[in-house]
């Protein structure tokens, strides 16, 4: 039973990992209806630049971190201004292959200024564990579950509470009213894109202790934000959260106690909650049914 | 009365197709004024040239300064459009589209405004959390005019505030915009399919055709002339 919990509360860790990269992906899909699939390899070069602050330029783990974020927000607007926008006019597949050039070109530039080589993290909160009746929990777990709750609370606050957020959610369902109203959309889409790469940001930077540093360190994260973002319902930020922690821990368990799944199984088994959630139940647990009259 | 908006030679054109050729129109300060016309003569356009949802040629000038660039900058210069087909977000609540309303102003709180909705629409106070697209059409029709009130408009703008309605609606609807008017001086531009009903509301009138101002007069000039209500207002 202790290896139960110990799996569930991985489980955990890694579903908030999901999670946070998978809101980052609905961001996005909801205002724009554009799947980003540079998500993961902009988490990935946030992710180095934390690391060459920390281990190049000797900076302590909290600054480094609060400079990542602000890099990251600031390079997720310079790319919907100066990549996505651009496009925009176009089709949802113009853009789509855009992002698929960006995945191509962030994968590459990391490999060209920090070498392909695998690098082993520090992680933030130390190697510890922590023994709660007999269930062994290491504190990177725990810590990486505390900071994407934080993070989903900011998050939720920021669209429900602010000016600026109620003015995001108008631009996401509907533009062209929004315009009308005075918001200025463009700009809205622009704060998205920054967000979601600061969302991106965190995932990289909690993951990084665990799957190691390397240019392709979120390929098999970004499946399973995929998959995370799918089953809770691709334009729900909840089902984000939900649906991650559900793939993390549902994954875990599978890997743990199904033999045959194991380690390797567990990509495939990813795509097929995908396949699966698609074909029987295409808006996720949370997606609404729109409400539409003519 | 000086001219509050005034429309001079304003063209418009949806890719090849030409939906504006040379309006000239001047909403008083004040007024209501209606714009009649058939299907398609360029009603709903010529709203849409003011607000710059179309790219459009000519003079657009509302209180002495030219109106030029998009529906975030005419909404903010004081222009509050409310669009065919309810102008609401039927996915936010009922609050939040009315704080949507107030995106422009800076003001610390909106609640005096709320307040005053609530007066006019005294449904929408109880309903606040409601999501707006479970309203019935008449309710977000009224819901869509008061987040056009919100941001306290120098012009409001309605196109077909009737479509779909059901006529005691309708009635409620033109009558709560002339009292707007008459108690609060708000200027109004409607655009309109049911004629006797704009006729009676609006002060003046312009009768579109394919894109171009046919005739154009006081409402009791329109109203008495058989001819112009026989070819033109079909009724």
């Amino acid at each position: 039973m202790a290896n139960f919990f110990q799996q569930v509360v991985s489980g955990l860790a890694s579903g908030g990992i999901y999670a946070s990269l998978a809101l980052a992906i609905v961001l996005i899909h909801r205002a724009t209806g554009v799947i980003n699939f540079a998500q993961g390899e902009m988490a990935m070069f946030s992710t180095y630049i934390l690391w060459t602050l920390t281990t190049n330029h000797g900076w302590a783990y909290a600054p480094a971190l609060v400079a990542t974020l602000i890099i990251s927000f600031g390079g997720g607007v310079g790319i919907h201004q100066l990549v996505i926008r651009p496009n925009e006019k176009g089709s949802v597949l113009r853009v789509v292959i855009v992002t698929i050039g960006l995945l191509l070109a962030f994968n590459g530039l990391a490999t060209m200024i920090w070498s392909g080589e695998v690098r082993s993290v520090e992680s933030p909160f130390g190697s510890g564990t922590i023994d709660i009746g007999g269930v062994v929990i290491s504190v990177q777990d725990l810590g990486t579950i505390a900071v994407v709750l934080a993070t989903v609370v900011v998050m939720w606050a920021l669209f429900q509470f602010t000016k600026v957020g109620l003015a995001m959610r108008a631009a996401a369902v509907n533009p062209v009213e929004a315009r009308l109203v005075g918001v200025r959309v463009s700009s809205m889409l622009s704060l998205g894109w920054g967000l979601a790469a600061m969302l991106g940001a965190i995932a990289g930077s909690l993951a990084a202790p665990t799957v190691f540093l390397d240019p392709n360190m979120m390929q098999a994260i970004l499946i399973y934000a995929f998959a995370a973002a799918v089953l809770g319902g691709i334009d729900s930020p909840i089902g984000a959260v939900v649906g991650g922690l559900i793939v993390g821990v549902g994954l875990n368990l599978l890997g743990a106690y199904v033999d045959f799944v194991g380690a390797s199984l567990r990509l495939p088994a990813a795509l097929a909650v995908i396949l699966v959630v698609l074909l029987i139940k295409p808006s996720g647990l949370f997606g609404k049914s729109e409400v539409k009259k003519v | 009365m000086s001219a509050l908006l005034e429309l001079r030679d304003v063209e418009a054109r949806y890719g090849p197709v030409q939906a504006l050729r040379g309006i000239s129109l001047e909403v008083p300060e004040g007024a209501i004024v209606a714009v009649l016309g058939a299907n398609g003569a360029g009603k709903t356009t010529t709203l849409r040239a003011v607000s710059g949802m179309v790219r459009r040629t000519g003079e657009i000038i509302l209180d002495g300064k030219p109106l030029t660039g998009g529906p975030e900058a005419v909404a903010r210069a004081g222009v509050a459009h409310v669009p065919e087909g309810r102008g609401t977000f039927t996915e936010l609540s009922v609050a939040e589209n009315l704080r949507l309303g107030a995106y422009t102003r800076r003001a610390r709180s909106l609640q005096a405004d709320i307040d005053r909705m609530g007066v006019w629409f005294p449904w929408l106070t109880e309903r606040a959390e409601q999501r707006a697209g479970t309203l019935s059409g008449g309710e977000q029709q009224m819901l869509a005019l008061a987040r056009a009130l919100m941001s306290r408009p120098r012009l409001l703008m309605l196109d077909e505030p009737s479509l779909g309605l059901a006529p005691m609606i309708v009635r409620e609807i033109f009558r709560i915009v002339r009292e707007l008017n008459e108690q609060e001086g708000l200027a109004v531009l409607v655009v309109e399919q049911d004629a006797k009903l704009a006729l009676e509301t609006a002060s003046s009138a312009y009768v579109l055709e394919v894109g171009k101002v046919a005739v154009s007069g006081s409402s009791a000039t329109l109203r008495d002339d058989e001819a112009v209500r026989r070819s033109y207002l079909g009724y």
